[in-house]
């Protein structure tokens, strides 16, 4: 009788002990889950490993043939603007640090190691193991760009010629605070663009270099296409249609709409910000609703119409051309997309957080694009909410054809590799 | 077969009681302002939402959080007058920076922005006093819109 009673008392504990025990087997079933391939989901052959992790806000990156990796971190925290870590065996180690300004740009071209703060593109020469060789002196190559508090990165990719592009991102949503008499947006002459200039001519202002292709609201993943020798970006579309035109857009239309467009460049091109938006539901370039559209009235056909275009608000952060051997063959010179993920889609779910395959033929986007690799952002709550673990950000290319990809939020950096 | 009835009521009673208990604790915390709070979180839902996120933190880099920070928990003019003018400044809250801008909504009336403020000054593990719809008037009325 007594021991009946004690172990009624005893049984909600029990009941407690056997939950938790529960819910522990069950996430650690979880870890499992997670833990392969990264916590990522990639298509059959694929596999994910994280080669580095905790490395702050990390950026764009470039891979050496000597499996060097250089990352630059947004901010720079004690001079450690740019990370080096080298590879061996799938880890890697932190090798050396420099640059006393964080950033986001960073390519490797003919012997020299770019990279750019929000307002300057500085360049280091390599020794013949891409090595920077003086990291504390780097030439400064362009000064004094437009940096005012939205859109501040300023993305660089090199042509084949000498040519260093560089983006100057809208410091506006939709220029309305700039422009509110419609008389035509004042900031294009200096930002909303992708500016071209030498990449050995050093101190380099607005007026030594050549405003490329305008009207582009802002550009953080651009990449030279070498099979048609082209340049091509991915823009990130304005925000909040509903927010400011309730009466033209539903909240759905301002999650969806506009597209993040993929623009390929010649010289003198207008894509039109911020007087048109391209809306991928009806395959059409339209009038922004800040200059007399409603959704429906077309854009004038002066401005370019994007190559391909993706679902509103996913924030293309970065754009890479496979051209390893590694990967299948339907994956060579076709482009990666690294989609930070969305904030401008609340009341709906968030959404992107993602990388994308969109194939290529002859240098152009052919045929429809694929997610090719998810699960950076955690649960479905986490992703939806907004708050993801994971961002994804910068790209690039291994010396064996493995894809790299940062993420800026926890500084994680993906290898994601094929085997038959 | 009746030790597990037991135990199995004993440990129902439990979860409902911890749960009474913190449905009473809300309640009280949030007592007399309950009718503007949930007028609030619709204002809120309409025209907060989309930028300050439905927990109200906001989003990395561009669009402070709500949460912690003395921008809200603090002086209730500085922050009626920021509903009222916008803001167009770089704001650092727990060092982080955050650089959108936030356009005046001074189309809001007056028991609007109190009930919305109270919303928020109350929402989100916030446990700030609620505006009043006096308050806010006294704010307009000295209210000196910013130059465009």
């Amino acid at each position: 009788m007594k021991m009946k009673k004690v172990l009624i008392l005893l049984l909600p504990v029990f009941a407690v002990i056997g939950l938790i025990v529960f819910n522990a087997c069950k996430s650690a079933d979880r870890d499992a889950v997670d833990t392969a391939n990264a916590g990522l989901t990639l298509p059959d052959g694929f596999s994910a490993i994280a080669v580095a992790d905790n490395l702050g806000s990390a950026r764009h990156l470039v891979v050496t043939p000597e499996h060097d990796i250089y990352v630059h971190i947004a901010s720079a925290k004690n001079s450690k603007g740019i990370l080096v870590l080298h590879e061996e065996g799938n880890k890697t180690t932190l090798k050396t640090s420099f640059a006393n300004y964080g950033g986001t740009g960073i390519a490797i071209k003919d012997g020299y190691l770019y990279a750019s703060n929000n307002t300057e593109v500085y360049r280091y020469k390599l020794n013949d193991k891409e090595e920077v060789i003086n990291p504390d002196e780097p030439e400064k190559i362009v000064t004094g760009l437009l940096s005012k508090r939205m859109h501040q990165p300023k993305a660089i990719a090199l042509d084949n010629n000498g040519n260093l592009y560089v983006n100057i991102g809208a410091y506006s949503n939709a220029c309305s605070d700039f422009d509110p008499d419609k008389k035509g947006c004042p900031i294009l002459d200096s930002a909303a663009g992708i500016w071209q200039f030498k990449s050995d001519k050093p101190n380099q202002h607005y007026g030594d270099g050549i405003r490329y292709a305008g009207g582009l609201r802002n550009v953080v993943g651009l990449a030279w296409n070498q099979q048609d020798n082209q340049l091509f970006v991915m823009q990130h579309g304005r925000d909040a249609l509903h927010d400011l035109y309730p009466n033209l857009y539903t909240v759905h239309q301002s999650a969806e709409l506009p597209a993040e467009c993929m623009f390929a460049l010649k010289q003198g091109d207008n894509a039109g910000w911020p007087y048109v938006y391209y809306d991928w539901m009806q395959n059409k370039n339209l009038l922004g609703p800040e200059y007399g559209g409603d959704g429906k009235k077309p854009a004038d056909p002066k401005f370019i119409n994007p190559v391909a275009a993706y679902p509103g608000h996913y924030a293309p952060d970065g754009l890479l051309f496979y051209t390893g051997d590694q990967f299948p063959e339907k994956y060579k010179n076709g482009a990666f997309i690294a989609f930070h993920g969305s904030w401008n889609r609340a009341p709906e779910p968030q959404a992107g957080y993602c990388v994308v395959f969109q194939p290529f033929k002859d240098g152009k986007p052919d045929g429809k694009w694929e997610v090719f690799a998810d699960g950076f952002a955690g649960t479905p709550e986490q992703k939806a909410s907004g708050r993801a673990v994971h961002r994804p950000c910068g790209l690039a290319q291994g010396p064996d054809g493995s894809l790299y990809v940062t993420d800026d939020n926890k500084g994680t950096i993906y290898k994601i590799s094929y085997k038959k | 077969m009746n030790i597990k009835k037991y135990g199995l009521l004993l440990m129902l009673f439990c979860f409902f009681y911890s749960g009474l208990h913190a449905q009473t604790k809300k309640n009280t915390t949030h007592s007399g302002s309950a009718a503007s709070i949930a007028r609030g979180k619709i204002v809120y839902a309409n025209i907060c939402l989309a930028c300050h996120m439905a927990d109200g933190g906001g989003v990395q880099n561009m669009n402070p959080p709500l949460t912690q920070t003395t921008y809200v928990l603090g002086n209730k003019t500085a922050l009626i007058k920021i509903v009222l003018n916008g803001f167009k400044e770089d704001v650092e809250i727990n060092g982080q920076t955050y650089s959108n801008n936030m356009t005046p909504h001074s189309d809001l009336k007056d028991q609007q922005i109190a009930d919305v403020l109270t919303y928020v000054r109350k929402s989100f593990g916030n446990k700030a006093g609620a505006i009043s719809m006096v308050e806010v008037k006294k704010v307009r009325a000295a209210n000196v819109a910013p130059a465009k």
